[in-house]
């Protein structure tokens, strides 16, 4: 008998369990399927910094949220339709996440005693009435996928390693997906190392699909149709893998050798993973000894005619900063990319936060102006680090890209851009001899030439000393000091010049700005849209330049009775703008490490409306 | 001495004269210190290395000895304190074709910038390293160095220093060098030898100069540069000679019991240790470094080892070559449309 199919608009899947079961991995393939068969999605990996916390334990627990529509969205969801508990730790973590009336399905073969008590259950929530609002679904997943690859030559713990993909075929039947890009995915994954898993995992994939199929636990299926896009062709894709794509698109375009020196560091080491594959674009990547180190050589890149460019977070900014230093003093092109985690110091470095801000503006001796730029979605990762470079290397300074874990390491459908339509970045090299002097700037940006060694004629010398105007020699003159701090700030300052006009979505003017940075976008848009919809006079604007400002930004501020800025750490930009515009912005604050649900902010604004 | 020079250098520039490498700045060091002769012999070899000078980058670090690059009419980079070996990476890195010189003292290579240091020589980048040792810190006013002796008494340490100083030579042999040599600024002919063949050495080249600062610590080295102490307390390494010292070479070296030791020359003098500065295996290079622990010891000056090894920028180059050989030149528009994709109309 055909099963019941029921259309929906959109669902939250939250996939939990040990960190070893493979969360991530299924999370991502149901994301790719998704985003292939014209959903739009948004996702949020959330997992432990401990490779495998003991098994079992509460710590342990990782999860991945996915949200897919047929409309547009911009968050992964404040609460769950499905979750797939692996395990009781996993159900106990993350069971507040889940609707009422909610899909539960849990695998019951790891809900014996040790288990739950390893999660701190005194009983089995299996069995008590802890699950009553739930649809709760046990499968013995560990004992179906066994019988399913029982004609695999495969040892029984690495039977049981397949549990994963039984789940997903599982998830993938109830809201009704193909399982050919998943396949497709297991064979190109294992093909050159682990050939012999192909075929388990498949069966195991299979197995969980027809499971769903064939018992009468799972009665009704449910399907979202495909959501409006802008016509043109897509991927799904992640932050980090946007920012790589950035910066080889950058390279490329500039005709700039990329060197990207890097020392491993969560959750920025994905983006030097990513470059690292590239050596056929020309590409070098450098791993280095220390941070300090790894902005060294992209320094040291950078004075030769290179795109130097080097990537870390917080606690490595902190150790790069006397480095970025004397390449804002040197007036070298380099792109410094934070992908931003929780702190202070090691702090959380598997969580998000948006606290490094002041860091990025203040953290460094002396009057130091370095642009900062900020992403505020995983495909914008690629459109704003190809900016930063551009900046970098038409006024010659570092630039700060500014990226977050929620948006690194979630992902999303990105319109491909047509290469032909990325801005031009042009080094312009100094090859005239005739007039040459290091420090003589041009007329509009201020930006000094670029004389890279080799050139003959141009042999200079530059250094982290005071320069002297235009001849760049060291120099401790009073005058001359201050007359250089200010061209250096000034410099930074005329980036505003081509930096576009504010958009301002919903309202153009009115009760309420809402002013955000970084990833908060889609909570912020998500909100923003209800309201302004319900006819309330308020506007979204969110900042890509932090540093400098756009210039009609305090011009669009003035329009609104009141500007609210919700940011991921205690007030930074909050602080920046009441400092810059004397106005009585009002912060919304949240530091736990995780991004605001639509609900939060959705609160806090409507007491301002 | 193997030529190494890569292709991108147009070899042979005669004309060049030491003058062609002095900038227009003022030279600012103490009248009487040992940087002024170790900057006259680098100007003087200079142009018999055969490259024109915009070929040529200085890159240094904080410290007296790092406003070295302010004086030489190259390219140059004063950088930061110790990181000078970091900036000199990314630069060689991205264009090998540039001959690049690390200027560093005993404080910036070997105290804030030793983890630097030590992972310079492991890559063996084909960059030259010269080490002005003074065993002190001059730019800051005399306190005491890594390479200070222990118990030293200075403005920081009134009690006498507590650490053991370092050994540059072992330091350098520890870390792989694969050219590892010392010299004297007192020494003229012989430094400008060195540093000629650290220049032709392919691999990172690391040269320690005894260096005198006639202000914090003046006559540091003089035992082994001064005429009437330095052939007693030196011995000067020639690959495939014997080690022989002293005024008239009366004196040998030998191996006793693992341990070197002074013995007088004769005419049947097999048991001498005989140089060998291109062994592969570091057992000599690392007993000659230690002799200048000992005090019963003389130092040894001149090539401990050079042997040849790969370098980073070759193999990086390699690896981008047979990238692109196998996969074909990247192409951005196949890059960013690459893996599932689909069509929105």
């Amino acid at each position: 008998m055909r099963k019941q199919v029921e259309q929906i608009q959109a669902a939250t899947v939250l996939f939990a369990g040990d960190s070893g079961d493979g969360s991530q991995t299924i999370g991502t393939q149901m994301t790719e399927t998704s985003a292939i068969v014209g959903n739009d999605v948004a996702t949020l990996p959330d997992y432990p910094a401990e490779i495998k916390a003991p098994a079992g334990s509460l710590a342990g627990v990782s999860g991945f949220q996915l949200h897919f529509s047929s409309e547009t969205i911009h968050t992964p969801g404040d609460s769950c339709d499905v979750l797939v508990a692996m395990n009781p730790a996993a159900l106990k973590v993350n069971l507040h996440k889940l609707k009422d009336n909610g899909i539960l399905i849990v695998n019951s073969d790891n809900f014996a005693r040790k288990n739950l008590r390893l999660a701190g259950y005194a009983d089995n929530p299996l069995e008590d009435d802890t699950l009553t609002k739930y649809q709760v679904f046990p499968v013995e997943l560990t004992t179906l996928t066994r019988r399913a690859l029982e004609d695999t030559d495969l040892d029984m713990s690495k039977r049981d390693l397949c549990k994963n993909f039984f789940a997903l075929g599982m998830i993938l039947w109830l809201y009704n997906r193909p399982m050919d890009y998943t396949i497709r995915w297991v064979k190109t994954k294992f093909s050159t190392k682990n050939p012999h898993l192909i075929e388990p995992n498949i069966l195991a994939l299979r197995a969980g699909n027809t499971y769903c199929e064939a018992t009468e636990q799972f009665a009704i299926s449910y399907e979202v149709k495909p959501a409006e896009f802008t016509p043109g062709k897509y991927r799904n894709i992640a932050g980090n893998t946007s920012t790589v794509l950035g910066l080889v698109a950058a390279s490329h375009q500039s005709g700039l050798q990329l060197v990207y020196g890097s020392y491993p560091i969560t959750p920025a080491s994905d983006i030097l993973h990513g470059l690292a594959n590239y050596r056929n674009f020309g590409i070098v990547t450098m791993q280095m000894e220390d941070e300090i180190a790894a902005v060294g050589v992209a320094i040291g890149a950078a004075f030769s005619g290179s795109l130097g460019v080097t990537g870390s977070s917080g606690p490595g900014l902190a150790l790069k900063s006397e480095a970025i230093n004397l390449a804002m003093i040197a007036e070298l092109p380099l792109v410094v990319c934070n992908i931003q985690r929780a702190g202070p110091s090691t702090g959380m470095p598997t969580k998000t936060e948006q606290a490094d801000l002041l860091q990025m503006f203040y953290g460094r001796n002396g009057e130091s102006p370095v642009p900062i730029l900020a992403a505020c979605r995983p495909t914008d990762c690629f459109d704003t680090v190809y900016e930063a470079c551009r900046i970098a290397v038409k006024y010659r300074t570092p630039v700060i890209f500014l990226s977050e874990l929620y948006i690194a390491l979630g992902a999303e459908p990105w319109l491909i851009p047509d290469v032909d339509t990325l801005p031009k970045i042009e080094p312009n090299f100094q090859t005239e001899i005739n007039g040459f002097e290091p420090y003589l700037r041009d007329a509009d940006t201020l930006a000094r030439p670029w004389a890279k060694p080799g050139t003959p004629g141009l042999e200079h010398r530059i250094g982290g000393l005071e320069k002297s105007d235009i001849t760049g020699n060291v120099s401790y003159d009073a005058e001359n000091h201050e007359k250089m701090v200010n061209i250096r700030a000034e410099k930074v300052q005329r980036i505003a010049n081509e930096i576009p006009p504010t958009e301002v979505y919903g309202a153009q003017e009115g009760d309420l700005l809402v002013l955000g940075w970084g990833g908060t976008f889609g909570v912020i848009r998500t909100v923003v849209e209800t309201k302004f919809e319900e006819g309330c006079a308020i506007g979204h604007v969110h900042l890509r330049y932090l540093n400098p400002f756009p210039s009609d930004l305090g011009e669009v501020l003035k329009r609104f009775k009141q500007v609210l800025i919700p940011e991921l750490n205690t007030g930074h930009l909050l602080q920046l703008v009441r400092s810059e515009y004397l106005i009585e912005a009002i912060g919304v604050n949240k530091v736990q490490g995780q991004p605001f649900h639509v609900y939060e902010l959705e609160s806090k604004i409507s007491k301002y409306l | 001495m193997k030529n190494k020079k890569s292709s991108g250098i147009p070899l042979g520039v005669p004309t060049l004269t030491q003058k062609d490498f002095m900038s227009d700045q003022d030279v600012r060091w103490c009248p009487g210190c040992g940087d002024y002769s170790i900057l006259a012999q680098t100007r003087r070899i200079m142009p018999e290395l055969g490259i024109p000078q915009e070929n040529i980058v200085f890159i240094s670090g904080i410290g007296c000895s790092s406003r070295f690059p302010y004086y030489m009419n190259t390219y140059g980079f004063h950088t930061i304190h110790g990181r000078a070996p970091t900036i000199a990476s990314g630069l060689k890195m991205a264009n090998p074709d540039l001959s690049v010189w690390v200027i560093t003292g005993d404080g910036d290579a070997l105290s804030i910038g030793g983890n630097h240091f030590i992972h310079l020589l492991r890559r063996n980048f084909d960059i030259n390293v010269l080490l002005f040792n003074n065993q002190i810190y001059g730019l800051t006013k005399g306190q005491y160095s890594p390479t200070s002796e222990q118990g030293k008494n200075t403005k920081s340490s009134p009690f006498g220093s507590l650490e053991s100083p370092f050994n540059p030579i072992s330091l350098a042999l520890a870390a792989g060098a694969t050219f590892v040599a010392r010299s004297l600024d007192r020494d003229p002919e012989h430094l400008r030898s060195i540093i000629k063949y650290a220049f032709e050495h392919k691999g990172t080249s690391f040269i320690e100069i005894y260096q005198n600062c006639n202000i914090f610590n003046d006559g540091a080295f003089f035992q082994y540069t001064e005429k009437e102490t330095k052939a007693d307390n030196t011995v000067f390494l020639e690959h495939g000679e014997p080690l022989v010292f002293g005024k008239e070479d009366e004196k040998g070296i030998k191996l006793n019991n693992f341990q070197p030791e002074v013995t007088t020359v004769t005419n049947d003098s097999d048991e001498l240790i005989v140089h060998d500065q291109y062994a592969e295996n570091t057992t000599l290079a690392n007993f000659l470094a230690r002799m200048s622990d000992m005090p019963e010891m003389p130092h040894p000056i001149g090539i401990f080892r050079s042997v040849q090894q790969n370098c980073y920028e070759d193999m990086m180059t390699d690896q981008i070559a047979f990238a692109k050989q196998q996969r074909g030149e990247g192409n951005l528009e196949e890059l960013l449309n690459a893996g599932d994709t689909w069509v929105v109309e």
